[in-house]
């Protein structure tokens, strides 16, 4: 008989290798399922983790790793801390697309106006369009005690019925024929998110990604306000009687991931994507949330994360055209990463025992 | 925007080094904005391409990837695709558009064929179907089968291409039945069963007995089986499993000839950038069978309509029009003009509600 027993402690080692093991684990089972589809598993498997990093065509994909990976390890991050004192945002979704809309929405104002301080502005704006939405759901749990899961998923909808509304009015290209979505940012230099070195990937999102981590960590293991983060997730009523202002601290953790979000909107709606359109979002601020979960809410963790994430969702694309994989099996494939996390999360705080009980 | 870059360079000298290999075999890719299996728009796309595999054999290869999303993910889909040495790729959404041409610049050897979209390039051509030709079939069928006189339409996004197919069936359903009403709900999707399905319920409930859509699902069909009452039209694919009742006939989006003939210019070396913008003529738009529940005058009557649609005899936007407030549009037998059509973004006389911005 197989049963759990919980551990005294939960196992440090286990806490670092589940990760590992989980990835190892998807791409077991990942090649089975493909090899069932009738596909050759090794091909694939090697295809999606191999093929963007040292293929052929890597001097292409490494770039895009880091153009796909940056909107998810900045949301991630905004997410982590939160998440870290049970304040749960799941409309981080929502939040990108506002950061989008208001960013996008201050560049065009200024067309065709050319000056160094528009791009600035796009970014106050695009962070304080994340901030705002995701005031939201933090005021009415504050003030009225609503579930912020609940509000700030909704307000994914809202936005996205915003957005489309946009795209279709006011921020509308006037030279568009009457087509939706917005002119087209890239072609407007003062707005532009452009690469840092051509070809090289990296934007100024990258690096504001890159910023966040080291922020995230110096806040989280250096700072009293990373202290008290920690606190009220692991020992709420400790941390009461430590004096933490939980108000403070809902407005402060929704606040910030609102406003990465929202920046990862604007560095996305002004650099790879370049216009507002109706599909704008492709659901990065949900899968940042598997992002942050798979990154151990740790800011180094989510780094890497994101990386892994961003390498099968490109990986997973070179194997649709290479291999015919249908696009549903890459995405259970990712699925699957989640599930195995999850699954082997358990052994860090149980153990599996064989054999009877011990009778007490 | 700098050309002459590294990626630039090692791409091209890559596809010199490949054009020299892979001459004898045509390599075309597709990327789909939705899954193969949506019993829509992607799924007419595909049919499209196993039609170019049909028609050719070994002499191409085809490749595609599905549910990509408008946007940097397009355009690394299509960088992948022509850096693997594709020689002619289809990019199958409006959204593809300025990636599209994003890409087409690095890669001035590949060709590239945008459906819906209005920029084009040396090597981008665009491509779209004259769908309004068949909503005027549509309008005239729904105008004679309605009882209650209110006609419900699903719009996807208030965009001139769903516009001209909105007017365009009101303007025949009205020719045959004076006293008929439009009552239109925007999805603003399109695709997604749900919100679909909850659009045809609304316009069923508003006592809508035929329902268009401009959504890509079967889930207005659904509705309407329900509701037993209801006729419907398929909607980008022929949607027969719903066939003989409540779907009596549909506009069936066929890309096959398109892509047969663009991928075989490409093979000759002949493959230069158009606009195409084919209707049922040129059979880029099809009329799937009307199916027994319609009356044989009705379907006879619709029948000579679309005959005389494909042999350019009659426009589907011929005067006299006025537009919604009243002012003149089209004089007396002057038809539309491409252009005007292109970028609809007006509702023509007698369509009640506004179009929202």
């Amino acid at each position: 008989m197989i049963r759990l027993e919980k551990r005294p402690q939960p196992s440090q080692a286990w806490s670092l290798a589940t990760p590992l093991v989980a990835v190892l684990a998807t791409m077991i089972a990942g090649g089975l399922l493909f090899a069932a589809l009738g596909k050759p598993p090794i091909e694939a498997i090697r295809t999606i983790f191999w093929e963007p990093l040292f293929g052929e065509f890597s001097f292409y994909y490494r770039p895009q790793l880091l153009i796909k990976g940056a909107p998810l390890v900045l949301i991630a991050i905004g997410l982590s801390l939160g998440f870290k004192a049970g304040i749960w945002n799941i409309g981080a979704e929502g939040q990108y697309i506002m950061g989008a809309l208001t960013g996008a929405g201050v560049g065009l104002a200024f067309y065709p106006i050319e000056g160094w301080y528009v791009f600035p502005l796009m970014i106050l704006a695009g962070a304080f369009g994340g901030w705002l939405w995701a005031m939201i759901p933090a005021i009415l749990k504050t003030r009225f005690g609503t579930n912020e899961i609940l509000v700030s998923l909704m307000l994914v909808y809202v936005a996205e019925q915003l957005l489309a509304s946009m795209s279709l009015g006011l921020l509308k290209n006037p030279e568009g024929y009457g087509f939706p979505g917005s002119r087209n940012l890239q072609q407007y230099e003062s707005a532009h998110n452009a690469e840092l070195i051509a070809n090289s990937g990296l934007h100024l999102g990258v690096v504001a990604a890159f910023i966040a981590v080291i922020f995230a960590y110096v806040l989280l293991n250096r700072h009293m306000l990373g202290f008290h983060i920690r606190l009220t997730g692991e020992a709420p009523r400790a941390a009461r009687f430590a004096g933490v202002n939980p108000t403070r601290l809902i407005l402060f953790c929704l606040g910030t991931s609102g406003a990465l979000a929202g920046l990862a909107g604007l560095f996305e709606v002004s650099g790879p994507a370049g216009q507002v359109s109706i599909d704008f979002n492709v659901g990065y601020g949900f899968t940042a949330i598997i992002v942050a979960f798979l990154g151990r809410l740790h800011p180094v963790g989510i780094l890497l994360a994101g990386g892994l994430m961003a390498l099968t969702y490109i990986g997973g694309d070179i194997a649709q055209s290479n291999l015919g994989l249908p696009s549903s099996a890459i995405q259970v494939f990712q699925g699957m990463l989640l599930f195995f996390l999850l699954a082997f999360d358990l052994l860090t705080n149980f153990r599996i025992r064989l054999g009877a009980p011990e009778t007490a | 925007m700098k050309l002459t870059t590294l990626l630039t360079s090692a791409a091209m000298a890559l596809g010199l080094a490949t054009a020299g290999v892979a001459a004898d075999k045509t390599k075309v890719g597709f990327v789909y904005v939705g899954p193969v299996g949506d019993g829509g728009w992607t799924y007419e796309h595909d049919q499209g391409r196993k039609a170019v595999v049909a028609e050719f054999g070994d002499q191409v290869e085809t490749v595609f990837v599905e549910n990509v999303a408008e946007g940097p993910d397009s355009e690394r889909v299509m960088t992948q695709m022509a850096l693997e040495g594709a020689d002619l790729i289809f990019t199958t959404s409006f959204g593809y558009m300025d990636p599209t041409i994003n890409v087409a610049k690095k890669f001035p050897n590949v060709k590239f064929e945008h459906a819906t979209g209005y920029k084009r390039s040396d090597n981008v051509s665009t491509y779209s179907a004259r769908f309004y030709e068949g909503r005027a079939v549509q309008g005239t069928i729904a105008g004679h089968m309605t009882k209650s006189n209110v006609i419900g339409y699903i719009g996807s996004f208030p965009i001139p291409e769903v516009i001209r197919g909105i007017n365009s069936a009101y303007i025949h359903a009205k020719k045959v039945n004076p006293d008929v009403e439009f009552k239109i709900v925007w999805a603003f999707t399109w695709f997604d069963p749900a919100k679909e399905a909850d659009a045809a319920k609304v316009l069923i409930e508003q006592g809508a007995d035929v329902i268009l859509q401009h959504t890509d699902s079967t889930a207005p069909q659904a509705a309407a089986k329900a509701a037993g009452d209801v006729i419907t039209f398929g909607q980008a694919s022929d949607m027969s499993e719903y066939a003989p009742f409540p779907r009596v006939s549909s506009i069936i989006d066929d890309w096959a000839p398109y892509y047969i003939a663009r991928t075989q210019a490409v093979i000759d070396g002949t493959w230069s950038s158009k606009d195409t913008w084919d209707g049922i003529g040129a059979g880029m738009v099809g009329i799937g069978e009307i199916s027994d529940a319609v009356p044989a005058d009705v379907k006879a009557e619709a029948l000579a309509l679309k005959e005389k649609l494909a042999s350019g005899e009659y426009h589907s936007f011929t005067g006299p029009l006025n537009k919604q407030d009243g002012t003149p549009w089209l004089a007396d037998g002057e038809t539309a003009d491409d252009g005007t059509l292109a970028g609809m973004t007006f509702y023509v006389e007698g369509l009640e509600g506004d179009i929202p911005q």
